[in-house]
Formats: C-alpha cells, structure tokens, sequence
C-alpha cells in the first residue's frame, strides 16, 4: 500500500535541495473544525521549527499545567488577547510567522467557528495553499467539503489534507487511504487542483517535522518538506503585465528625494499584479489605450533591468501620457476588459444583510467606483454546492453570484486568471466598512 | 485528552527539530524583496488615499526601517510624510540625536510632542514621578493627532511583537477616542486596503505588520540602514535583577546593595529607558546580531521589558484608556 497522494507533481518533495527558484515567502492557511488539532498543529510547527522562544513555551506551560492539563494546551500559543483567553472569543483571523532555512511562512489562522466561511475567506486571499486538517477517526466531513470548497473559490490551487491523529488509528494505511480517497473525489468535482495528503499525529509530532520511522508504509514528504518545496503562487507568473497605477510621482522644482533643482521626473508607482516588466516594453495605459515605450524601471535609487510580479516599482515612460492613479499599464496584446458590469461571486462579510436597491463602493485594485446591483443571480450552499436561485438577500457568510452595475468601468480578468484584477472589496458608504469580498467570473 | 493524569507534570514534547537555531536563518533573502514590495505598497496606498497622514519615528529600530521604506516608496520623490515623535522624556540622548539627524537627512519635518506637557496640563496622571512614561504617550499621541488633525499615523509596529498584535489589521481603524476594538475589525482581502474612516477617527497604518525581529535586522543589513550605536554592543554599567539586565541610568539608578557590573551588552528595542533592558551581547556587527537573533531562544519582549508582565496588561489597558 503506498502512499497515496494523487496527480503528483511533488515527487520532488522529498529531497531537500535548496532551490533558488523557488520563492523565498510562502503564505498557507489552516482549517479545519474545532477538535481537529489545529493549534497542535501550529504549535508543533512552531516549536519543531525552532520557531518558539522559550519565554513564551515557559509562559504556556506554566498556564497549562496550572489548568491541570495532561499536556501542553498550543491554542495559549495562537489565541494571543488576553480577552480571548479569558472569555472564550475568537477574533478573526491571526497571523503567525516562522522561518527555516529555506523559507518565510505566514500562516493565517482562521478560527473554525461558526463564522467560518467569512474568516476562510479573509484568510485565504492572500493564501498559496491551505492545510485542511482532518481527524483520522472521523474522516472527511461537512467542514472539510466546506473549507475545500472556500479554498477553491478564493482560487488556491495546492490543498494539503492533513490526516491527523493517524496514531490514534494505529497508524492503519486502510483508514488513511479512504479519507484520501473520498476527500480527492470531492476535490475533482470542484476543478483542478494539485491535492497532497499526509498521515500525521500533530500531537507526537509524527511526520510534521519529524519522519515517522514506524509508519514504513508512507512514502511522502512530512508536512515541513511539502511546504518547503511547494512553488508559491507568484512562481507561476505567466499571465500578462498587469500594473495598476497608484500614484503619479512627479520631481519638479524643490520636491526631489536628493534636494536637486535640475531636472524633472515625471513616473507611476504601483505592484505588477501579473507579468514582468522591462525597459523598452511596449505598454498600452488602460482605459485611454494610449501606447507608450517603458523608459525605465525604479525601486528607489536602482534601476532594474527587469521586474517581476509582486514587486513595487517607478515606471517611466518614453513619451507624455494622461496617466493617473487607477489607470493600468498592460500588455498591449492581451488587454484587460473593461466594464461597467461585473458578475462576481459575492462572500458577504457583515452582519448588515445586503440592501438590493442600495448604492454601495466597489474597491478594485487602485479604483474605488460606485455600484448597484443589477441582479442576485443564485446563492450557493457551501455544503451541497446546491444553487438557490433568485434570493431576495444574502447574509453574513453567504455566497452569491451577482451582476453589479457601475458608475464608471473597472479594468478587470477573471479570479481565474488574475487574483489582483479579478477582486475587489464592496464599502458600505454610510458605515464605511467593509462589507463584502468579490471574485470576479 | 485524558483528563486522568492531571496532576502529573506536564511531558515536554521532544526536543525542538529546529535543530540548530541558525537553521532559522532564510538562506536567500527574496522574501525581504517581497515584504519591502508590500510596505511599499501599503506607503503608496496611505499617500494616495488619506488627507493628512503622519509618519511615528522614535529612532528605534523598526521605525527606522519604515523611514527608509517610505524613501524607497517615493522615491525620487520626496517622502510625503512629516515624522511624529511622542517624546516621553525618557528616552537616550543618542536616540534623540539619531531621530533629528534622520529628519534632516530625509528632509521631513519633525514634529515633537512632549509627555511632559501632558502631564502639565493634566491629562496625564502620574502615580509615581519615575513610573514608566510608555503607557501615557497614547494621551499625548492623541492629543496631537487632535492638535493636527491627522487621519492616518503610519508605525513600525510587528505582529511578531506582541501576542494582541497578531491579530490587528495593517489597516487598524481608531474612532475619536483612539481605540482599537479587536471584536470590530474590518475583514482586510487582498492587498485591498478600505482607507476610510468617519470624521473624527484615524486609521493607525502598519506596512511592516509581516516582518519579524530577524527580517528587520536582516533588512537593515542589506539596505546598510543607519541606527543609534545603542544596538550594537558596548560596554554598560548595569544590575542584574532576575534574568533581565536593568542598565544604571539617572531613571534607574542601582540602589543601596545592587552590585554594578560593568558588561558587554546590546539593545534588542531602544525605547523608554524606563522599561527597556538592553541584552548580554558581544555582536557589534549587524552580521553577529543576525547571527544572535536567528539563535536566540528568548523572544524580544521576554528579554528585554522590565515590566513585562504590566507591560501585557498595559496593552489592554491602553485599548480601554477611551473609557475612562
């Protein structure tokens, strides 16, 4: 019985070469329901990787032994306000930081209660790939069809199925593959994804960090290796150039960096939210469709011969251009659409229930636009993948496909193609929060 | 989880797998390149959308790395930002001259407000006149938020730091009383940041909320960022209390039967001198602190507050302080 995985492109896992290539920051996210050991999970993480200090493991330690716990409670270790220790609250989502020699982690730590589908959300926009933690004894359940679903929909392509407390099943090879099994057969109807399982016990530490000797059966990386080695999404970075302008900076008589009076400067900031961008490229600024050479490419004083993804950047261009923020520098061959409708899958963050027939803000990269709702199309049941249609509202945690209406086009992709052009955030205008997050079909 | 074997003492998982610490140590620095990309943004999104954003720079480390994340930001652009100081009073005399020296090679213009000031005209309270003055500088930050009308303060502020840190947003919306409501916080998607906020509030901004104590140092190496010599190791006349080094100053002067040690010691964070302790060190390079940092086993607060259980409480207090 070998180990199991599926469409397997991670054979690689397992060796621990250095690889220059891929990037250096990766950001996951866990999920799971209550029991399922997440904090253990983290905490073993944490700690294996060297990633404790022992001020803080003294502080848990102390708090857990005077609770008379049989072992040490790592939730102390994720659930930081004082407020949530005592009372019981969750608040959102918290970030946790670890490092090894190959690598950054950022784990965004969404609580598995009953506020999941907002937090999941939150936690997973920024996300490589999510660990969906499942308990060997209990196997796939609503929550991991769920979460595996939230995943796909904020278009995270590497899950990792954790199956934890592997050794309080005796480590069974049987019970390990039908949760893989099952759990790859629902993946498959959700689309593409590339699914990595691990048998682990976050509680003993086997296979997190640590190989598992006794477990001879499983042949695969331990969860540290998978992470260590897994490309990030913006390794991928084949899509077109995408630059959405934040500012226009302009040098001109006194407001220099090096106080200089000579000269003048005239250059848009932003983040390439796809593509790679070089000195001499021809770039079409978007909605003008104006066309221009790149003259030159800064992050502060250096000139780069290239940038890449990610990275925040001055462009120049070699002629004079009605630029200014909201505008996007693109590849001229494969342009974004621009619209004054958007069909998006709406996750719905507030208490405040939609209002059909009120006006509220779409933030869409650097361009913030009044919109309406043209239509609720359906909402989605995250646990059935059943369509209801034509719903009246949705409700905080809900899912629904929409057509929106805007005072003026946004320049976008598909979420599909795109995760910076293809979602924006939805402002309630009177309580100025944030109310909603978009993906864009 | 058995319940049965309570009273037993609690088994310490096996040893750390980290093996040795340095293996902490990111081998290759890109994901500095993508932090710095983020802050940048984040600097970017603070000018572009807020009316009138302000800069916090006390000279401490993290501070100095967001001065110099704001140069790069807009560069060649001057940086578009004025620097706030809330000055406790309490702080080193080199710290002082860094933070003007930066100010001018920057060319931003400094704004100072005094805790001492406050205390004059009222609205702080001391309870003893050496007491810690850290807690009190929110009053005067409000105050001067109040004096300029500032809608955003942009800090260097970790989520590595502080256990509540973890969970506040980059984004972190204050109302007029300055409080942070941990159970309100707006979702915060994507790199879309919602700037706005009612009349009377302020958005507290942190671009460099995803760095740890390494990648700071990490960053100010590669950059070659300057810092006050107090974060580089020299000789110090302090007393030991406990575990923590409390340094003889004119605040904390050793008491009748401390005995005063000189020793080779550095500052972790450089903040009041009241409440900061500086940690037994011989790095004087920033390659022997990235070094040390990558192999300490003591978090930065644990080793260096001397009111570290207040300081705690303090943090939860301050969030209260609208209240009251």
């Amino acid at each position: 019985m070998n180990a199991i995985a599926t469409p397997a492109k991670s054979t690689k896992a397992g060796g621990l070469k250095h690889d220059e290539s891929l990037s250096g920051l990766l950001r996951f996210i866990t999920a799971g329901s209550v029991d399922d050991g997440k904090s253990t999970l983290i905490g073993r993480l944490l700690y294996d990787t060297g990633n404790v200090a022992s001020d803080q493991l003294a502080s848990i330690l102390a708090t857990s032994q005077k609770r008379g716990l049989a072992e040490i409670d790592w939730s102390l270790l994720t659930d930081g306000l004082l407020a949530e220790r005592e009372q019981g609250i969750t608040i959102d989502v918290a970030y946790r930081y670890f490092s090894t020699a190959r690598r950054k982690f950022i784990i965004g730590d969404a609580p598995g209660h009953e506020q999941y589908t907002r937090n999941m959300v939150t936690a997973a926009s920024n996300a490589d790939l999510a660990i969906l933690l499942v308990d060997a004894r209990k196997g796939v359940v609503t929550q991991t069809r769920r979460h595996a679903y939230l995943a796909h929909l904020l278009g995270i392509r590497e899950l990792m199925l954790a199956v934890n407390k592997m050794d309080l099943v005796d480590w069974q090879p049987a019970v390990y593959q039908a949760i893989v099994d099952e759990f790859v057969s629902f993946v498959t109807r959700l689309g593409r994804h590339h699914v990595q399982a691990i048998p682990l016990s976050a509680l003993s530490g086997s296979n997190v960090v640590a190989r598992d000797q006794s477990v001879s059966w499983y042949r695969g990386p331990t969860l540290l290796e998978y992470l260590e080695s897994i490309p990030a999404r913006r390794d991928a970075g084949l899509a077109s150039l995408r630059l959405p302008v934040q500012r226009v900076a302009r040098v001109m008589l006194g407001n220099g960096a090096d106080g200089s009076t000579h000269g003048e400067f005239r250059g848009y900031q932003g983040t390439l939210a796809s593509g790679t961008l070089r000195p001499g490229d021809e770039v079409m600024v978007m909605p003008s469709a104006q066309r221009a050479r790149v003259a030159g490419i800064k992050i502060g004083e250096q000139s780069l011969a290239q940038a890449a993804m990610d990275r925040s950047v001055v462009v120049s261009l070699d002629r004079e251009l009605d630029v200014s923020r909201g505008d996007m520098l693109v590849d001229p061959r494969e342009p974004p659409r621009v619209s004054k409708e958007l069909v998006a899958d709406l996750c719905w963050l507030s208490e405040q229930p939609l209002q059909p027939r009120g006006k509220y803000l779409i933030k869409h990269t650097t361009r913030t636009v009044q919109a309406l709702f043209a239509e609720l199309d359906y909402l989605i049941d995250v646990n059935t993948l059943a369509r209801h249609k034509g719903p009246e509202t949705a409700h905080m945690n809900d899912i629904v496909r929409v057509r929106l209406k805007l005072q003026q086009p946004l320049l976008t992709d598909a979420y599909a193609d795109n995760r910076v052009t293809g979602s924006f955030i939805v402002i309630e205008p009177v309580s100025l929060n944030t109310v909603a997050a978009g993906v864009i079909v | 989880m058995s319940t049965l074997a309570a009273t037993r003492d609690i088994i310490l998982p096996l040893e750390p797998l980290g093996l040795n610490m340095s293996s902490r140590l990111p081998m290759h620095a890109a994901h500095l390149d993508l932090l710095e990309a983020e802050a940048l943004f984040i600097l970017r999104e603070v000018a572009a959308e807020c009316r009138h954003p302000v800069l916090l720079f006390s000279g401490g480390k993290d501070s100095a790395v967001l001065l110099h994340l704001a140069y790069k930001a807009f560069h060649p652009e001057r940086i578009g930002f004025a620097l706030l100081h809330i000055d406790t009073g309490h702080n080193y005399e080199e710290v002082i001259a860094y933070r003007d020296r930066m100010a001018e090679r920057y060319g931003c213009r400094l704004y100072v407000r005094h805790v001492e000031d406050s205390i004059r005209n009222g609205s702080v309270r001391l309870r003893d006149p050496l007491e810690s003055r850290n807690p009190h500088q929110s009053v005067t930050l409000m105050e001067s938020i109040a004096e300029f009308g500032f809608d955003a303060c942009l800090g260097g502020a970790r989520r590595d730091e502080e256990k509540s840190r973890a969970k506040e947003r980059v984004f972190s919306v204050r109302d007029e009383f300055g409080q942070w409501e941990p159970k309100n916080q707006r979702p915060e998607l994507w790199s879309l940041y919602n700037t706005r906020v009612e009349p009377g509030g302020h958005l507290r901004v942190f671009p460099i909320s995803n760095w740890t104590e390494l990648d700071v140092w990490q960053y100010i190496q590669r950059e070659d960022i300057e810092l006050p010599e107090l974060y580089f190791a020299h000789p110090r006349q302090v007393v030991r209390r406990g575990e923590v080094l409390v340094p003889v100053t004119r605040l904390t002067p050793a008491k009748a039967g401390d005995v005063v040690e000189t020793i080779s010691c550095r500052f972790r964070t450089v903040g009041d001198i009241s409440c900061t302790a500086p940690v037994p060190s011989m790095a004087g390079t920033l390659s022997e602190i990235i070094e040390e940092t990558a192999q300490c086993l003591l978090s930065e607060r644990g080793a260096t507050r001397l009111d570290d259980r207040a300081a705690e409480a303090a943090m939860e207090q301050r969030k209260k302080e609208g209240y009251f």
